[in-house]
């Protein structure tokens, strides 16, 4: 159980010859790979080295492990990454606490950290760092947008849920900031909890007009089916994280109809977001989730800075990064002043493709969305 | 309001009787055998996704229904023969460790065979919708059924224990180990009957689980939480204090989420008394067990040790 230890070394047989920054560099990536939310971490792990792969670059080494979603075994895979493996860059983590746990010493000892997922407030604000980058958004951002759609929707009596902990509480406050509506009813649910048949009691009882909830993992699609099965019928807004492609076959056709907000779907109209899914697809046997997304956007974004500059030349490197110049699954790309991204974030409805349940695009709800706590940030 | 409190009544009901099939197999295990089977978890994990699976492939939830309870208790047999039984004669903190590496060994086993990602399982079309109950509030079919199956389970269970032979002899086992198997029982067997029994009736709880909730890797270790604090309030190795331990939980956890957010409105704005509500809610059957401990250190209905 001490965790899978894989080590890619790329080997290619056509080295691109003549290239000024043929430096190697290592990656070290911390994900949960066992336990419950595994499945996060396998599909970021796949869609970062599905794009590993496809650039088939011999200096770029890859270590992966298994984190276990425990902070503790997090903070010492890092410590093992930096001071034995000597890596460059980390990436990998799924959660905010054990972001926060590794990311602030990380980048302290000269790491770069390109994050896949977890982006709390704190790495986003007063604590940002020249060395942090988030390549998938800043933790409030699908809510916010959920927010705001639910006020260009129309409705203003929407009952807000969500975990009682910290990602919790934001994502609540996160909605609240672009919702111009009433709150019928506000409810902190344990952590954890798989039981909802009190709180879907009180929404049918609320009068609402509209449900926004943030459960991520089992937590939604015990939610979802228990909503369903009630035949409340009020209709329901959310994040992605409940309504993503590794958790829409659990749910089942109780998901149908619901919209949620996400900055990244399959149905994205560019080329390297088809050529992405088809990829992906064919690799991996399964379609790509948010979480696979961001992985593959993150590999290539080190790429294209590895291919620009020495990682040992940490402010080249740096400026590399924040260029950002690859092609991303979501199109345009740039990183705001706190180097987390500046994007447009879509409204999604789950739709059935055959027997397959996905999602579809069927409106912006944010264009061009940045974060609310960029001005607190000091570089 | 009042048909909102009896709908939250009839949930407390049925957490709590969910929770019964959960801690009466933990009890009756430590009861009869002196043993801390923390693995209790794993084993309501595999009804669950022998549920899903059977019901994915049969296309019949009942079928699948029928399939968990076997996985299940095939599997608290086969544990029982290859792994606890060598564990009676040790202390608890080997057992612990045994079982805990149980619950690893399942966790991947199952990952290996299933996947990470979580498996689908749907109420069947019988017990699908809802019905208006008295008091005039929707509620779903399948937890109505849920009720009623599970104060099945529990009567047939007192019965069993109560009148069958098979009865004597666990309760007979409970009182005196050394005895009963001087007076000819084989003993062997009645263990990993009483074991098989307590996995099934965890496996069955899996499945009306997992059809209401979700079915994934690592679901069982809350409930196994919650089940040891069901059978330390109702008294280790007493099924009636499993069960009114498991009401007592049940109610307690369902009524503290919904009244205790209401009941701070009335002394803080809504947005921190629901803070402080559904924080305390989460805490309140913590709060009963340490006042049962206190009041009663033995439980409920437990033998004073």
């Amino acid at each position: 159980m001490k965790g899978t230890k894989t080590t890619i070394a790329a080997l290619a047989a056509l080295l691109m010859a003549g290239t000024a920054h043929a430096e190697p560099l290592k990656v070290g990536m911390i994900t949960t790979l066992s336990g419950g939310g595994a499945g996060l971490g396998i599909d970021a792990r796949d869609g970062f080295m599905l794009a590993v792969k496809q650039a088939n670059n011999p200096d770029l080494t890859v270590v992966i492990e298994d984190d276990q979603r425990k902070p503790d075994v997090a903070v010492q895979l890092a410590d093992k990454m930096i001071q034995q493996e000597k890596v460059d860059v980390l990436t990998g983590i799924i959660w905010s606490n054990l972001a926060m746990a590794v990311v602030p010493s990380a980048v302290a000892q000269n790491k770069f950290y390109l994050s896949v997922n977890a982006a709390p407030s704190q790495l986003a604000g007063k604590g940002c760092n020249k060395n942090y980058f988030s390549v998938s958004y800043q933790n409030d951002n699908l809510h916010e947008a959920a927010g705001g759609y639910a006020t260009s929707a129309g409705y203003g009596k929407t009952f807000v849920m969500a975990p009682n902990y910290p990602a919790g509480k934001d994502s609540i406050s996160g909605f609240k900031r672009f919702y111009l509506g009433d709150v019928a009813g506000e409810v902190y649910t344990k952590l954890g909890q798989t039981d909802y048949a009190a709180e879907i009691a009180q929404i049918r009882a609320s009068g609402a007009d509209s449900v926004f909830f943030f459960l991520p993992g089992g937590m939604g699609i015990a939610f979802m089916k228990q909503y369903a099965q009630s035949g409340v019928g009020i209709p329901l807004i959310g994040p992605a994280f409940s309504l993503d492609q590794g958790i829409l076959g659990a749910v089942g056709d109780a998901a149908l109809g619901i919209k949620n907000t996400s900055n990244w779907s399959k149905d994205i109209d560019n080329a390297t977001n088809k050529a992405f899914v088809e990829t992906f697809q064919a690799e991996y046997g399964r379609l790509p989730s948010l979480y696979a997304s961001y992985g593959f956007d993150t590999a290539n974004l080190l790429l294209s800075a590895m291919g620009k500059a020495d990682v040992k030349d940490q402010d080249a490197f740096r400026d590399a990064l924040r260029a950002a110049d690859f092609n991303s699954v979501r199109g345009k790309f740039i990183f705001g002043a706190n180097q987390h991204p500046i994007q447009d974030i879509y409204v999604r409805e789950v739709i059935k493709e055959g027997d397959v349940l996905t999602n579809k695009i069927v409106g912006t709800a944010l264009i061009d969305h940045a974060d609310a706590y960029a001005s607190e940030c000091v570089m | 309001m009042f048909s909102l409190f009896l709908e939250q009544l009839l949930n407390g009901l049925q957490s709590g009787v969910m929770l019964f099939l959960m801690a009466s197999g933990l009890t009756l295990v430590f009861g009869v055998m002196g043993l801390i089977n923390l693995a209790h978890g794993s084993l309501y994990m595999v009804g669950a996704f022998a549920c899903a699976a059977v019901a994915a492939w049969t296309g019949s939830f009942w079928l699948g229904l029928v399939g968990s309870l076997m996985a299940a208790a095939i599997a608290g047999a086969l544990v029982e023969m290859i792994v606890i039984r060598r564990l009676y004669a040790r202390d608890h903190l080997d057992q612990v460790l045994a079982t805990f590496a149980l619950i690893l060994i399942f966790s991947e086993g199952t990952r290996w065979l299933f996947g990470s990602f979580p498996l689908f399982l749907s109420v069947p079309d019988v017990l699908s919708g809802t019905v208006v109950m008295p008091g005039g509030f929707q509620y779903p079919i399948f937890r109505l059924a849920i009720i009623i199956a599970g104060l099945t389970v529990a009567i047939g269970l007192f019965l069993l224990i109560g009148k069958t032979r098979l009865g004597i002899r666990i309760r007979a086992g409970e009182a005196d180990r050394g005895m009963i198997a001087a007076l000819g029982v084989n003993i062997d067997r009645l263990y990993t009957i009483v074991f098989a029994l307590g996995a099934a009736l965890a496996g069955l709880a899996g499945a009306f689980v997992g059809t209401t909730q979700s079915v994934q890797v690592g679901m069982g270790e809350p409930v196994l939480i919650l089940a040891f604090v069901v059978i330390v309030i109702g008294g280790i190795g007493s099924i009636k204090g499993a069960l009114i331990g498991s009401l007592l939980v049940g109610f307690t956890d369902t009524m503290g989420r919904f009244l205790l957010p209401i009941g701070f409105e009335a002394f803080f704005d809504p947005a921190s008394a629901t803070a402080i509500g559904s924080a305390l809610a989460s805490m309140l059957i913590y709060i009963v067990m340490a006042l049962v401990l206190f009041l009663r250190p033995s439980g409920l209905f437990g033998t004073e040790a």
